[in-house]
């Protein structure tokens, strides 16, 4: 209870920062919905006449098309990721008390450095004469060198690359906080090694690998950058279209409406979460009833 | 006995890739950045060339100091406005799931969705953009990143003792200063490095709120000019450099606020 506080102190403090990020963000947001609304002006410019044909656009099947590679991509590098970076978490949880810190600050490091730099790294080892290349080579292979850059994958890749850190950091926690003993009931209990894993410590860790997932697959989405330069602008994920119809197409409105689409995903994907987090802590419960009953 | 070593290798086999395929990109970087040739092709032996051969770049040079400026200044408006958004927020006894979403909004928010909202903002207010309207616009999201970090700093802090100081006698703003600051300075300063790395960092919102012409260019715009005509070997020292600095800030913000990463 801390009585010290009146209401009004505490809004005063507030009001600055709220007031940015209305003018700076709620605005400009609201803004961008506005647009979809509107028809793109002959010249490139904004015709001010109400229209639902930018959402219809969205569902045209070559944007839906987009959406749905998009998706694809997106989704096969969430999948890679948790695999990857839930096995990481699960072996940092493993070990010794006094290096799980140590783990996890250096499995974070690079989340931190330029993103530009982190896929510029990827260019130079998928490059025609680049390290994977020339590592080929010194095993003796003479062939064409293998074209890897410029590819769905090389694309997947950098996006894993990218967000494996949170994942492994959105996976250790719940793993971390896990009673050994549950575990040691349920093997003493009869339960296979597997059994236990799928029974009793998957269902615990869902709410750290939901949260992860819907990082990575968010940001996925809605990247623009690894496909511009790891796909070589030859696979257009939605980001691409929305930089596209803003910077070079300068329809805005659609633009606007894609923009507007992107969200809608994200919010339907974070609810997702929501629900999943919701039914697994639901789950924990009934487990720890069971248990102390 | 053999299954617990069996589990033991397993867990270790699997950190040794894992750091292996997160380190080793970055690694290849920086060795390359040292290239005498600058090429993957073959090691030709230890050079500066590449790093002197940036230090006469004009360009990059001028590009980094819009960066340094947009990351001083957008960062200091940020640390003080999330902060005091977060003491205000702490203070209250509840707050609605609204004022939650808003603050929380900032990080969530795709780039590009924010980098179109406020390029069509500027644009309808027939703003002339340059290095203020980027500096505008990374306040948005560097405010919120400082205020969770100072907020989970003000979940452990005993509102009592403000209370006591009040009951003293001290006048709010001593006991600002006296109290409730000296607790959540460490916090403060992590979240300010977290604000500049962001910064420094940040590409996409920088690229669509610089206006048109090359006097906005901040350093990650230039980086990916760079790199899309492919590999120079500049690229390469300069990145080393831009990595060290950041690396360098968030390790100072993770030792001076354990807690922001991990736990």
């Amino acid at each position: 209870m801390h009585s010290v506080a009146p209401p009004s102190r505490s809004s005063l403090l507030m009001a600055p920062a709220l007031a940015w990020l209305a003018a700076l963000m709620v605005v400009p947001c609201a803004l961008v919905l506005a647009l979809a609304f509107f028809r793109r002006g002959i010249y490139g410019g904004i015709d001010y006449t109400f229209t639902l044909e930018n959402f219809g656009l969205v569902f045209d099947p070559l944007y839906a098309g987009i959406f749905l590679g998009s998706a694809r991509i997106a989704g096969t590098a969430t999948l890679i990721a948790v695999v990857i970076g839930y096995a990481a978490a699960y072996a940092i949880a493993a070990a010794p008390r006094r290096l799980q810190p140590i783990f996890l600050f250096f499995a974070v490091l690079p989340f931190w450095s330029n993103y530009l730099i982190r896929t510029y790294a990827w260019i130079v080892l998928l490059n025609r004469e680049g390290l994977i290349t020339q590592l080929l080579r010194w095993f003796g292979y003479t062939g064409e060198p293998p074209s890897m850059l410029y590819t769905e994958g090389a694309v997947i890749a950098g996006l894993v690359y990218n967000y494996l850190p949170f994942v492994i950091l959105a996976c250790y926690a719940p793993l971390s906080r896990l009673n050994p003993e549950l575990a040691e009931a349920s093997r003493d209990l009869g339960a296979s090694a597997v059994t236990t894993f799928r029974r009793v410590i998957l269902p615990l860790t869902v709410p750290g690998i939901a949260a992860g997932a819907v990082f990575v697959f968010v940001l996925s989405i809605g990247n623009f950058v690894t496909p511009a330069l790891l796909g070589g602008g030859r696979f257009q994920m939605i980001g691409n279209l929305v930089y596209d119809q803003f910077l070079t197409a300068n329809d805005w409105p659609f633009g606007a409406a894609l923009a507007m689409a992107l969200i809608a995903i994200m919010l339907l994907v974070l609810m997702a979460q929501a629900l999943a987090a919701d039914r697994a802590s639901g789950r924990a419960a009934e487990a720890k009833g069971n248990a102390d009953g | 006995m053999t299954q617990s070593f069996t589990r033991t290798f397993g867990m270790r086999t699997i950190l040794v890739l894992v750091f292996a395929f997160l380190y080793i990109p970055i690694a290849v970087l920086v060795a390359l950045s040292f290239n005498e040739d600058g090429l993957p092709t073959a090691w030709s032996g230890f050079s500066l060339k590449w790093y002197i051969s940036l230090a006469g770049n004009s360009a990059i040079l001028s590009a980094a100091l819009n960066t340094l400026i947009v990351a001083l200044v957008s960062t200091a408006i940020a640390t003080l406005l999330g902060t005091l958004l977060a003491i205000g927020v702490e203070m209250r006894r509840q707050y609605g799931k609204g004022l939650e979403a808003l603050i929380f909004a900032p990080m969530i928010i795709p780039d590009i969705v924010l980098a179109i909202a406020l390029l069509s903002f500027f644009s309808m207010l027939n703003l002339t953009m340059g290095l203020h309207t980027i500096i505008l616009a990374h306040v948005v999201f560097n405010l919120a990143f400082v205020c969770s970090v100072v907020r989970a700093r003000l979940k452990s802090f005993d509102w009592s003792i403000v209370e006591a100081s009040a009951d003293l006698g001290a006048s709010a703003v001593t006991t600002f200063r006296r109290v409730t600051l000296p607790v959540i300075l460490p916090a403060v300063v992590a979240g300010a490095l977290l604000a500049f790395t962001l910064s420094v960092d940040e590409f996409i919102i920088a690229f669509f709120t610089a206006g048109a012409g090359r006097a906005s260019t901040t350093l990650p715009m230039q980086i990916y000019a760079m790199i899309r005509f492919g590999i120079t070997p500049e690229i390469n020292a300069l990145a080393t450099i831009v990595m060290a600095v950041s690396i360098t800030a968030l390790t100072l913000s993770q030792r001076l606020n354990r807690g922001i990463i991990g736990q």
